[in-house]
């Protein structure tokens, strides 16, 4: 530990306040009054772009220059969704997705 | 709410999975730091957050100042604001509950509270609880035991990581076929390729996520549903 306890504590403190006041801020800003109807538009449309968002922030590192640098996320996002469509059960999707990638990374690039 | 619970439960599996080997590599980079297992429990209760308590780890090894760690975080986290306005309604219904939710909001949390309809005999508001907490337990348990007993764990655990990405696109799936149009997926593509291309992996993340929702208000004429009356025609 490079730091004193209480500089670290202190770390802690200002990391937690920051991070609990972003995940209250809505529920703080509308405290007791009427949802607007356009947040209420963008909050019930938006869980499909986030889930978009997120996929590609799980693949941000890809890399083209090499296959190995982005097949196997290519191959094993298909394989999640081939199955998902197939079965649609999620976590045989997930399994499977994620076996895939892991048997590719170890052991074929 | 055995019921209720067990569904949660089966839900949270693949976040288990995946916050096994981020949870317990963040609690060995604690410890390397000399940062004992009970540091590992304070951070991982009162942050409950991968991307920020990695982001700890260089402020811890940097002795970061406070004003840098309060930007940095505010812009690492600002996402969670948006996943807060999507259960604001549903949320404030439960009365004080709502801020133990919107806490428990993090990216795998807000994911599985998004995946489907729950289904007979769940309760919805301990749905979301036990959702949560399973969640928040699984990683305060799994940085805890990297603290604590990292070194021991020995197998190739190389890819699992692939589990979170599995399970957005799985959800993305199921929202794919639910929800009436595909175009906010396609405006939210558009955005990240572009800011991939133009900003690179690091930064962006909220950019995008501003210009989706830019776009997703822009076509709030297309994409909202009209009253029943102008749809009889």
């Amino acid at each position: 530990m490079r730091l004193p306890v209480t500089y670290s504590l202190l770390i802690v403190a200002v990391t937690v306040v920051c991070n609990l006041a972003e995940r209250w801020l809505p529920f703080l800003l509308l405290r007791g009054r009427e949802v607007p109807p356009l947040l209420h538009y963008v909050g019930g449309i938006l869980p499909m772009a986030v889930m978009t968002t997120l996929v590609f922030y799980c693949v941000r590192d890809v890399s083209f220059a090499c296959a190995g640098g982005w097949l196997p996320q290519a191959i094993a996002v298909g394989v999640t969704a081939a199955l998902h469509l197939w079965r649609r059960s999620t976590l045989l999707s997930i399994a499977g997705g994620t076996a895939c990638y892991m048997l590719l990374v170890q052991a074929v690039f | 709410m055995k019921k209720t619970f067990l569904d949660s439960f089966r839900r949270s599996i693949p976040v288990m999975v995946g916050y096994f080997p981020l949870g317990v590599a963040w609690g060995i980079l604690m410890q390397k730091l000399g940062y004992n297992a009970l540091w590992s429990l304070l951070c991982s209760v009162s942050v409950f957050g991968g991307s920020v308590q990695y982001l700890m780890l260089d402020f811890f090894a940097a002795g970061a100042a406070l004003s840098t760690v309060a930007v940095t975080v505010l812009l690492l986290g600002s996402r969670h604001i948006f996943y807060g306005i999507t259960f604001l309604e549903k949320f404030r219904s439960f009365g004080p509950w709502q801020w133990l939710l919107a806490f428990l909001l993090v990216d795998e949390v807000y994911s599985l509270d998004c995946s489907g309809e729950r289904g007979e005999g769940i309760d919805e508001k301990w749905s979301f609880l036990f959702t949560g907490a399973l969640c928040w337990s699984y990683w305060v348990g799994f940085t805890v035991l990297g603290g604590l007993a990292g070194e021991l764990i020995r197998f190739d655990t190389t890819g699992i990581e692939f589990v979170m990405t599995a399970l957005f696109v799985v959800i993305l799936i199921e929202r794919l076929k639910s929800d009436p149009s595909a175009l906010p997926a396609g405006i939210a593509a558009v955005s990240c390729i572009g800011c991939l291309a133009l900003i690179g992996p690091d930064g962006f993340l909220l950019p995008s996520l501003l210009i989706t929702v830019a776009g997703l208000v822009l076509a709030r004429p297309v994409l909202e549903p009209r009253p029943p009356e102008k749809e009889a025609k």
